[in-house]
């Protein structure tokens, strides 16, 4: 092939000239060309090499069906894979490369595959994996990896911007052609409010720059009158945008390519916009894709197909070839062979397989002067990387073998219309024998197909078509049409008459699929194989399962499927089509939402002041947390030593706002809270405090904490960080679906409260020196005992609990006042020896404690795993009591939770499993750790982990095993309770 | 997917949970493990009309009654749940 540009024609800006890059070589083009237009105009026919075989593969296409032409744009972390140039517009310095080859695209060692050949027929994959083959697998499979594939993606981070819009519409038209521009039109008249997608730059589909010609005047100034109507009556219009999906609800999503095409932009705007759309109706007028025809060496570079080769001409001004032939089954190529001789470029010959030819086709051909070959097709092709010469013979290998040479071959098979969004929401596709191809099925939704998607392919019917659609649009809708205007169109080729060639045989691959490399003969194995089924051929063969989703070669299968069915392709129907109807970029979903954006980050009150007293913030969830206050020159495991270390023997103060608070209000709050809990909680007087564990439906354990009794009819409820959101639904679930009589009202309240505990043998000196004129003597504020007071004037709630088994205090107060709460505890308790401490000394308190907390509650635990089993009561029925105390809970192999020390000293990991055997000879695993910490109260390393009948091996030796850290240490196992077992310390 | 809150109006399914099925009633706290396993493990799941429960969580926290067809995924209707549902199912023709 050698493409040129025509001295004249096209939409192309002759005057703005454009410089870009293809593999590094620098080529010109002009504004309104394509990345391809552009790469036929430069005479380049080889851009891309084959999926599986490496064959060299040319430009087939103009559109978003192109299965070859797929580039890599771009470069370093703004390179992306797989971009059609069919698709792309020119702008100056654009650099695009090949793909798929190494270490050239005219040099492909690894076109070496090719000998793999046999290997890749149809159901490689499954073959391989089994049977006598998987021998080779092994031994090939790295290779094939490297050699099948398509571009590499970008290793650095996205360095755009994306952003996502909702949008809201009476009628979303999806295509800016004919028929979705009359459909537009129409509806925007009777007031609708109205979307326009089209993913082109410029409205007008198959109209854009063609020949027809609409009320006496050429269609661009139609189109231009249509659209300046459009835009006076409101409608929005949105180019560049592909409708990608179509959703439940009439929701479709859509991308903008709003920068792509810019050679630079100032930054102001998203490189693309991701739109989620209401539509209260939506038309789909998509129109229809040329399908090739599959005959021996079909995938040769400068085999094309002519609607294409017509469009590069008359809207590129470039010619395809030099000696171009056309080879067809139908009506519709015809108006190629007119409009390329109109645009200077006319065709050496058409080569068509029917042998009764309409009379307007032959006098088309006869009035471009175009030889007509006819009952002929094409039987094999010649030349190396490129197309040289054709091999002409009868239909079904009848006639003599007539050698013709071309550069480029155009190939009309028919229309395929792009059914895939009416799929995503509608029935089955419909066989329809006219057309020899798929209908949109009946619609589950709100939407109307017209135009060439509804199998129209005549202008005037498309918008005669578009034009009702959008009546019918605005009615559904609830509004008035307006009368439609009648529209003239110039005379075309209306008829049709496909002559059904599922492949021609012959010497040489055929290919059905370009994109996955599945030829004719892949399917015909397929076939003899047994595969009847639609749905097993694609996933066998990877037909269709490549970015292209088959837009070329799905319907050009099935007919293949078919043959010698007495169905035929309606029998053998078509798969359903997936979103997204082309390629997404996931910066583009994923919008404003990444880094620290990809979720709303949670600030406790006293945020500021850890970030500058050398806190490391770690993340909980939403939140972040302190882990530990790092002195000058400390790590981070010195630090929480020290911290847990200065509240066993001193006094320390953590941050706990991030405990879920929730606000449990009326006279029936107590009766409620009674049943949610498992203990009771029935006799909790005003102005005490009471542990609690809640249970899911199934018995298993869902959170635990403390509940205060503020009041005859008000609690206040703590959960931990985690669960805050899981516990306020099932508290919400109970009070709505199971007891909507009871009188209580719940509210979340973990942001109203700054909250902080006061922990250590000397917190009672410091909470006497803070609080105004409260008693706090063991007495007065016994253990379990919840006190309003206040710090400097601003009120306060204080409860005496225990997480770290020290003498300790929470206090509460509003969190505004949280940062100065803080800072006075701070200042007051500086005489007293006072350290913050953070996440992790509280993980080494709890832990030493034997306190369950995030590592065991993994949702797969009941109390009776973790020494809970006495706050189940036996008095009273609660939420969960019925299989709380089911026989598998109650299994004595069951997980128990013991302590582990190290033998050796060395540090135990969360995760290990825990088993009876040293390295060598584990044996099953017997469980596993869930929480591990040095602990400075008995100056060893332990853990806490869930052991099967683990009370009974309290005293043994056993090991904890870690292959994926190669070790495997020698533990004790102990009781759970490493300090204070009695808790006498806390209750002092 | 889009939910017509009887509180909120029409909003998009991701202001809500789901919460499952509605057809199922909970057993009283006091009944027997065997009601309570049916209730906890009983699943029909069914094509066609089913009544599962959305909360909107994040919006007006009420539970609603939704039902939908599990096939087409249509939403057939919205009820309020809990202390509400009798004021508003006096206000509902169906
Ligand atoms: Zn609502």
């Amino acid at each position: 092939m050698s493409g040129y540009r025509l001295a004249d024609g096209g939409l192309v800006d002759r005057a703005t000239a454009l410089s870009f890059t293809f593999d590094g070589k620098r080529l010109d083009g002009f504004a309104g060309d394509t990345l391809a237009s552009a790469l036929i105009a430069n005479g380049v026919t080889l851009v891309g090499r084959s999926f599986k075989y490496h064959r060299p593969r040319g430009i087939l296409s103009a559109g978003t069906e192109e299965p070859n032409a797929l580039m890599t744009l771009g470069e370093g972390s703004r390179a992306e894979p797989n971009i059609p140039a069919t698709t792309t517009e020119l702008f100056e310095g654009l650099v695009a490369r090949s793909q798929n080859r190494w270490p050239s695209l005219g040099l492909d060692l690894l076109a070496a595959t090719r000998p793999l050949a046999p290997m890749l027929v149809a159901g490689f994959y499954y073959k391989t994996f089994m049977g006598p083959t998987k021998r080779s697998w092994m031994l090939f499979e790295p290779f094939i990896r490297r050699a099948a594939g398509l571009g590499a993606p970008p290793t650095g981070a996205d360095p755009d911007c994306y952003d996502r819009r909702n949008h809201f519409c009476d009628v979303l038209i999806v295509g800016g052609g004919p028929a979705g521009i009359a459909a537009a039109l129409q509806a925007a008249r009777s007031g609708a409010r109205v979307t326009l997608a089209d993913d082109a730059a410029a409205p007008g589909g198959a109209l854009r720059g063609s020949r027809t010609r609409i009320d006496g005047e050429p269609a661009g100034a139609w189109l231009a009158r249509s659209i300046a109507e459009l835009d006076a009556l409101g409608a929005t219009r949105l180019p560049r945008t592909t409708v990608f999906g179509y959703y439940d609800h009439q929701t479709l999503g859509a991308v903008e390519r709003v920068t792509d095409h810019l050679a630079t932009t100032d930054g102001s705007s998203p490189r693309q916009r991701y739109w989620i759309v209401r539509a209260r109706h939506v038309v789909l007028c998509a129109g229809a894709v040329e399908r090739p025809l599959v005959f021996p060496g079909n995938d040769r570079p400068g085999v094309m197909l002519a609607d294409a080769v017509r469009l590069y001409a008359y809207r590129h001004g470039v010619a395809c070839g030099r000696k171009v032939a056309l080879f067809t089954n139908n009506d519709s190529a015809y108006g190629v062979v007119r409009d390329l001789s109109a645009a200077g470029a006319p065709l050496t010959a058409v080569i068509d397989a029917r042998a009764e030819i309409p009379e307007a086709c032959r006098r088309a051909a006869h009035d471009a002067g175009v030889e007509l070959i006819a009952g002929s097709v094409v039987r094999g092709t010649h030349g190396g990387r490129s197309l040289s010469a054709l091999d002409i013979g009868g239909v079904g290998g009848s006639g003599t073998v007539r050698r013709l040479d071309v550069d480029c071959l155009a190939v009309s098979g028919g229309w395929t219309p792009r059914v895939h969004l009416a799929s995503q929401m509608g029935g089955p596709p419909t066989f329809d024998a006219r057309l020899q191809s798929f209908l949109p099925g009946a619609p589950s939704t709100g939407w109307i197909a017209a135009g060439a998607m509804a199998g129209t392919l005549e202008t005037a019917g498309c918008l005669a078509e578009g034009a009702d659609a959008g009546d019918r649009a605005a009615r559904a809708v609830g509004l008035e049409p307006t009368a439609t205007p009648d529209i003239e169109v110039s005379e075309e080729l209306t008829g049709y008459q496909p002559l059904v060639i599922p492949a021609i045989r012959g010497r040489g691959k055929a290919f059905v699929d370009l994109q996955n490399d599945v030829a004719a003969s892949d399917v015909e194995l397929a076939r003899r194989e047994g595969y009847v089924s639609v749905e097993h051929l694609k996933r066998y063969t990877t037909l269709g399962m490549a970015t292209d989703q088959g837009k070329t070669s799905n319907v050009n299968a099935i007919a293949l499927m078919a043959e010698g069915r007495a169905g035929g392709s309606a029998e053998v129907g078509t798969t359903r089509f997936r979103a997204p109807y082309t390629p997404v970029t996931l910066g583009a979903l994923a919008g404003r939402h990444t880094g620290a954006h990809f979720q709303a980050e949670r600030r406790t009150p006293m945020h500021d002041w850890h970030v500058a007293n050398g806190a490391v913030m770690s993340p909980v969830g939403p939140w972040l947390r302190p882990r530990a206050y790092l002195r000058a020159g400390e790590t981070l495991r010195e630090a929480y030593i020290r911290e847990a270390g200065n509240v066993r023997e001193q006094v320390g103060v953590c941050d706990v706002s991030t405990l879920g608070k929730i606000d449990i209000q009326g006279p029936d709050a107590g009766k409620f809270l009674n049943r949610v809990y498992s203990n009771g909680f029935k006799t909790l007087a005003v102005g005490k405090a009471r542990y609690g564990v809640m249970l899911r439906d199934d018995g298993m354990l869902l959170d635990d904490g403390t509940t205060w009794r503020l009041d005859e009819t008000a609690y206040l409820m703590t959960t931990t960080t985690g669960a805050a959101a899981p516990v306020m639904q099932h508290l919400e679930r109970l009070l709505n679906v199971a007891w909507p009589n009871l009188q209580v009202n719940v509210t979340s309240t973990t942001s109203h409260w700054a909250s902080m505990s006061l922990a250590g043998p000397r917190a009672r000196d410091v909470l006497a020196d803070l609080l105004d004129e409260t008693d706090v003597s063991g007495d007065a504020l016994p253990f379990m005992a919840v006190r309003r007071s206040s710090i400097a004037g601003v009120p306060v709630i204080v409860a005496r609990l225990s997480f770290s088994g020290e003498l300790a205090y929470e206090i509460f107060c509003g969190a505004g006042y949280g940062l100065a709460a803080w800072r006075r505890v701070l200042e007051v308790g500086a005489a007293h020896g006072i350290m913050p401490y953070g996440t992790e000394a509280l993980g080494t308190l709890r832990i030493e404690k034997g306190h369950i907390a995030g590592g065991e509650m993994d949702g797969r635990i009941s109390p009776h795993h973790v020494g809970l089993a006495g706050m189940l009561s036996k008095r009273k029925p609660y939420f969960g009591s019925a299989l709380a105390n089911r026989d598998g809970l109650l299994d004595p192999e069951r997980y128990e939770i013991v302590g582990l020390v190290s033998r050796a000293g060395e540090p135990l990991r969360a995760g290990a499993h825990v088993v009876s055997g040293p390295a060598g000879n584990p044996g099953p695993s017997q469980g596993f750790i869930s929480s591990t910490t040095f602990s400075p109260a008995l100056g060893k390393e332990i853990a806490l982990a869930l052991v099967k009948g683990g009370d009974a091996r309290r005293g043994e030796v056993m090991y904890a095993a870690d292959p994926v850290h190669r070790r495997h240490l020698e533990v004790d196992v102990v009781s759970p309770h490493f300090h204070d077992p009695d808790g006498t310390r806390m209750k002092d | 997917m889009r939910i017509l809150c009887p509180c909120c109006g029409e909003r998009d399914a991701r202001e809500f949970t789901y919460c499952g099925d509605a057809s199922r009633v909970m057993p009283a706290l006091d009944a027997e493990a065997d009601a309570w396993a049916a209730y906890v493990w009983g699943r029909k799941n069914p094509r066609g009309p089913h009544e599962e429960y959305w909360q909107h969580a994040h919006g007006c926290r009420h539970w609603l009654r939704v039902t939908r067809n599990t096939e087409t995924h249509e939403i057939l209707s919205v009820l309020l749940e809990g202390p509400w549902r009798a004021r508003h199912e006096a206000k509902d023709p169906r």
